[in-house]
């Protein structure tokens, strides 16, 4: 299992990486491995308005649909698109397939650093 | 086995349609097809061996043991059906003169007081299809009734972490934001977490008791009192009534509106697409927005589905009703509550119940710390169970649960059958032990052993293409 140590994570395993004011926000490898295989991805739009705590999107596997929470409140500025045909990327490279990029942050979760996350992850797992 | 169009052979089949003995016409310029439809083509005979074949692939509760949790896959008396074939309800129209009707109005009129009585609500519609269908309804009804107020501020639903995922469904398809509520450890519902949520701007609250672990919340009257103090109403899932039908009513519990499965609840074969019936109840002062047909009641209506909905599921139920009784009613629900314990004392001391406590009519298994020692998982368990010709239990659900397996053997299996259900349950957990490798690879007797899950969620092929 990888946890990054220049990401950040929130204990809905989602990931945030902010650089200069914008952050992009994926689901961690404990995520993608417990969900199982995903088969789509249901994302925002960009514009639309996220807030931190609160759903902006779903995964579905083939288990179940599961929500996506946002680590962040802000302006989603970029959805990556590819997700829509290849949905199993976030399976194959859950830190390189990141899902939406947010600008205008006003607010965000309490965030846990990698090391922190390994721990959290060792006790929910 | 061959596909019903591989068998085809052109110019064989079977017409027994007379011959035409009025006038054709013809279709207008531009409808008539150009092209006659890939229908199949075969016997009589050779039809009925395929349907006879596909029977043979399936499992249903005429086939064996079917502890499918939250399903409710109890016994359907072959009374029901007899019932429902009756020809004086088969051979009607609903828009025929209503004084050739009478003997279903009168079932209607029968059911809808049996039914008001035993879940406490004081008027009820049959008209929506099924489950879903019916907490549609009922949360419009909810959403009627803040509207009809002028109450506009009120948007969100309360739903909690373990809810079926329909219920979020139904509060957005609604229009309402929904607001997700974590259990309590003991996967009832939190009462912090339920008042920090709940406000002015609370439409209602949506829950089953006993909930989707098999535990009967204790606080349900709490509950409710909560939810109408803040001016929200409450709304019961009936997916699980087969535990409490008869022994505690909904109404009393202080639920303003409620669906019923009639499919499950009341003896509906179902689970291959239907037909249900999910009849909606509620207190009065919401009866004024239930659903009408606006045909057969000739007055201003709202409608979900044509005229009484699946009308001969509701004969079926009555049929049930009338052939159980006011005593045999609640004793179904306390038999199915007494299998579910037996069944889970049974199987303690190998898999472990997530709740170890007294289960109403299903428990939870978590199977994870069990994976993590065998490397054996709940799926593997489920597909092993197919070759002891046993249906699995639900897989991975609630999702509060990790790992989970739920069974709901329902009042209708025998102690002969739940010793041996325990009992295979008890293999398995020492096959795992000694042979992991083979539970992965299970089934090794069945038709169809691991299908492609992912392709055919990425890539389905949704049609025969020649």
């Amino acid at each position: 299992m990888l946890y990054p140590a220049d990401l950040k994570y929130s204990k809905t395993h989602e990931w945030v990486d902010v650089v200069s004011g914008v952050a992009t926000v994926g689901i961690s490898d404990f995520a993608q491995d417990a969900l199982g295989d995903v088969v789509f991805v249901n994302l925002p739009a960009v514009g639309d308005e996220v807030v931190a705590g609160e759903s902006f999107g779903d995964v579905e596997s083939v288990k179940a649909v599961s929500d996506l929470i946002c680590p962040v409140t802000g302006v989603v500025c970029a959805v990556n698109e590819e997700l829509d045909d290849a949905p199993e990327n976030l399976n194959k490279d859950p830190y390189g397939a990141w899902i939406i990029k947010v600008k205008d942050i006003t607010d965000e979760e309490e965030l846990l650093d990698a090391a922190a996350y390994e721990a959290f992850c060792a006790e929910e797992g | 086995m061959k596909l019903i169009f591989e068998k085809s052979v052109p110019g064989r089949g079977m017409a027994y349609l007379p011959a035409c003995d009025v006038p054709t016409v013809s279709m207008p310029a531009g409808l008539e097809r150009r092209e006659k439809p890939k229908l199949p083509q075969i016997s009589e005979t050779d039809l009925s061996r395929h349907y006879t074949e596909l029977n043979k692939q399936v499992h249903g509760v005429n086939c064996g043991f079917y502890p499918l949790g939250s399903c409710t896959m109890k016994y359907n008396p072959r009374i029901d059906e007899e019932m429902a074939a009756l020809s004086g309800f088969t051979d009607i129209h609903p828009l025929a003169p209503k004084h050739t009707t009478e003997g279903c109005q009168e079932v209607l009129d029968t059911i809808r007081t049996a039914l008001c009585e035993i879940t406490g609500m004081d008027d009820m519609t049959f008209q929506p299809a099924a489950g879903a269908h019916g907490e549609f309804t009922g949360v419009l009804l909810i959403k009627q009734y803040h509207d009809a107020r002028g109450d506009t501020k009120r948007k969100k639903i309360i739903v909690p972490d373990s809810a079926h995922g329909t219920n979020p469904a139904t509060a957005a398809m609604c229009g309402f934001q929904v607001v997700n509520i974590p259990s309590a450890p003991d996967g009832c519902v939190d009462l912090d977490a339920l008042k920090a949520v709940l406000g002015e701007d609370t439409a209602g609250l949506m829950l089953t008791n006993p909930n989707t672990v098999g535990i009967f919340d204790e606080h349900i009257l709490e509950i409710t009192r909560l939810v109408h103090e803040a001016g929200g109403l409450c709304y019961y899932d009936g997916a699980n009534l087969n535990a409490v039908m008869g022994v505690v009513r909904p109404g009393d519990m202080g639920f303003d509106c409620v669906h019923l499965n009639l499919h499950k609840t009341f003896a509906t074969p179902h689970g291959g697409g239907g037909p249900g019936a999910g009849a909606v109840g509620c207190k009065a002062k919401l009866a004024q927005f239930l659903p009408k047909s606006a045909l057969m009641d000739g007055e201003e209506h709202v409608q979900v589905r044509g005229f009484a909905g699946n009308f001969l599921v509701v004969v079926k139920a009555l049929t049930y009703i009338l052939s159980l009784g006011r005593e045999g009613i609640p004793e179904a629900a306390q038999n199915a509550v007494l299998n579910a314990n037996y069944l889970m004392a049974k199987i303690k001391g190998t898999f472990t119940p997530a709740f170890d406590r007294i289960c109403m009519h299903e428990f939870v298994l978590d199977l994870s710390k069990f994976k993590k020692e065998t490397g054996v998982s709940a799926l593997d368990v489920a597909k092993t169970l197919i070759d002891y010709g046993m249906h699995p239990p639900t897989m991975y659900f609630p999702m509060i649960v990790h790992e989970a397996l739920m069974l709901e053997p329902t009042e209708t299996e025998s102690r002969e059958t739940l010793d041996w259900a325990a009992e295979v349950f008890r293999e398995l957990y020492a096959l795992a032990q000694e042979n992991p490798g083979y539970m992965h690879e299970s089934p090794h007797h069945a038709q169809i052993g691991r299908p492609d899950e992912v392709r055919a969620s990425r890539a389905p092929i949704l049609r025969y293409q020649a």
